[in-house]
């Protein structure tokens, strides 16, 4: 762990390096715009528009980096060779994939940290107080996180075994299958045969489910999120990481450099 | 029998490819060598010999198709083991973003150095490479020479007992070549075993004290450099200045270049030569052995191996 934890703090220190952080100064010019737009279009709505705004930016700059960055974090390292004279150390494949793994999603916490702190400033300007419903949007902020989380394991174990490029678009594809996860398990079982029903439930269990992980609404709503289901969310995406994390491993320690 | 740092047996590295990888190609085949402990070993070949093949799979970065190999009595596959290891990878490239302190620090970590330690070491390596004032510049201003030196300076860092360098002279001007060579031997002289490979002949004749010499992914020949090829002297060869023309039989075998002529007599021949040739009026310079090189083995395997190559090739059509 401790070798895992010496690779993350340098993944860490190379998204700072690379300026991935920049997005911060786009994320906070756009709460900026709207929220001198909101003062002026919408009434009574404000924080709603507000919070549906700003965590779709959060998600939406945080998926880009997990993908993009994500993907990269391994291929990029085989490209440069940098990971040549790292693997002559005392330090297993397992530990160095870890690493990386924590190291974006290191980096992911700051980042949506920093976004989530411009929100709550740019809320407490709009309303001009802080309420105990307002928790509901910190409670979005860490579901966002977590799916975050589940994305770079799910990039990182395509980055292992193909091209960056098809990598992207599995990982993407899958995010995208897994928002309509609870769809695929209610489909009408009338309709299909009995073996296709099965196949359909059991693969609704298998994809990565990532509606759970939505509680905009309710947060734009002040509406409380149940505890039950920010348990459920995080031992969900642990045993989730944890598995598409094994098998990532599995495929990188059998894997020839080039 | 001395002790043994690196032993490898049976060693064999195929790759498949085409659409369905249904076919392979082997970069090394059947590969038995053994280093010895606090030897300078070199691993000389043509480029695509299997040099970097047989190194990277020892350092564990590709596995092999069959055969096995232990350093310092362990197997490669034991990561503990590089410990004990340094190692410097063909054309090191490293984190861009960070200094050559930063990632000699970082290397170091994995070696549990105490932080004081680390930043000694790091200070004295960066000094050993000629690096010391480039420091604090991020790598992705290095030159590759540069980026050589610090890859040499991660391989000895954190004081092991078998260097592993790939081609460690290449991309280096005269001097880092002079530097480098000094470090290898101030290596052996500390006891430690280095194993390099190289093209350059030159430096595997000066450093090592023994060579093993791979073409086409097979070991054709292991041994002190002087032993590998047949160091009887082969002739003998007189150089020698003449104005004007000469009818002696001697001066028309003679290889010319301007007024020098070149050239090269039996040994036993050598005393009726300069007779000869002092009669025609010729004005010696200098007489000296002929050897067969290093070089000479290496370009007989090379040129055989071609042969072989394309002869299969013709029988395959």
């Amino acid at each position: 762990m401790r070798r895992a934890s010496i690779v993350a703090l340098n993944t860490f220190r190379e998204a700072v390096r690379d300026r991935v952080l920049y997005n911060l100064v786009f994320f906070a010019l756009l709460m900026m715009a709207a929220a001198i737009a909101v003062g002026q279009i919408s009434i009574g709505i404000e924080q709603t528009v507000i919070v549906s705004l700003g965590l779709s930016a959060i998600s939406v700059i945080g998926l880009l980096i997990s993908v993009f960055i994500g993907v990269a974090l391994v291929s990029k390292e085989m490209d440069k060779r940098t990971l040549y004279a790292l693997l002559a150390k005392p330090v297993r494949r397992w530990e160095f994939l870890l690493g990386k793994f924590a190291g974006l999603v290191l980096t992911l916490v700051v980042n949506t940290a920093a976004m989530a702190l411009g929100l709550l400033l740019v809320m407490i300007y709009v309303k001009h107080s802080v309420e105990r419903s307002d928790a509901a949007v910190l409670v979005a902020v860490y579901f966002i996180l977590l799916k975050l989380a589940l994305v770079v394991a799910l990039a990182l174990l395509f980055s292992c075994f193909t091209t960056p490029l098809l990598a992207i678009l599995f990982t993407v594809g899958l995010y995208i299958v897994g928002l309509y996860v609870q769809e695929l398990r209610n489909l009408p079982v009338e309709v299909l045969s009995p073996a296709m029903a099965a196949f359909t439930k059991w693969l609704s269990y298998l994809l990565p489910n990532f509606e759970n992980f939505n509680v905009m609404a309710m947060a734009a709503h002040g509406r409380a999120v149940p505890g039950t289901l920010i348990l459920q969310n995080t031992l969900y995406t642990a045993a989730y990481c944890a598995i598409v994390l094994t098998a990532a491993a599995a495929v990188f320690s059998r894997k020839n450099l080039k | 029998m001395a002790d043994l740092a690196i032993e490898i047996e049976n060693l064999t590295k195929e790759y498949p490819f085409g659409f369905l990888h249904l076919k392979k190609k082997t970069s090394l085949e059947g590969l038995h060598m053994q280093v010895e402990t606090g030897e300078v070993f070199g691993f000389i070949g043509p480029n695509g010999a299997g040099k970097s093949t047989t190194i990277k799979l020892l350092m564990g970065l590709i596995f092999p198709t069959a055969g096995s190999a232990r350093i310092l009595g362990k197997p490669i596959s034991d990561v503990e083991m590089h410990r004990e290891i340094g190692y410097l990878p063909e054309q090191p490239y490293f984190y861009d973003y960070l200094t050559a302190a930063e990632v000699l620090d970082y290397f170091a970590r994995f070696h549990d150095l105490t932080a004081a330690d680390r930043k000694e070491r790091v200070k004295r390596m960066l000094k050993k490479v000629g690096l010391e004032t480039a420091h604090k510049i991020q790598l992705r201003k290095y030159s590759k020479g540069m980026l050589q030196r610090v890859g040499l300076a991660q391989a000895i860092l954190h004081d092991p007992r078998v260097v592993i360098l790939d081609e460690p002279m290449s991309g280096l001007d005269p001097v880092g070549r002079r530097e480098v060579r000094d470090i290898i031997l101030e290596l052996k002289k500390d006891g430690k075993t280095v194993m390099f490979s190289t093209h350059i002949l030159s430096d595997a004749e000066m450093l090592c004290d023994r060579v093993g010499v791979i073409v086409g992914g097979k070991l054709r020949g292991v041994g002190a450099p002087g032993t590998l090829v047949d160091m009887k002297t082969q002739g003998m060869e007189i150089l020698f200045e003449l104005a004007g023309l000469s009818n002696a039989p001697l001066v028309s075998k003679a290889t010319r270049t301007g007024d020098r002529y070149r050239l090269q007599v039996p040994e036993g021949e050598l005393y009726a030569a300069i007779e000869q040739l002092r009669g025609a009026g010729a004005r010696l310079l200098s007489v000296s052995q002929v050897k067969a090189t290093l070089e000479e083995f290496f370009m007989d395997l090379v040129q055989a191996d071609r042969a072989q190559a394309s002869a299969v090739e013709v029988s395959g059509k």
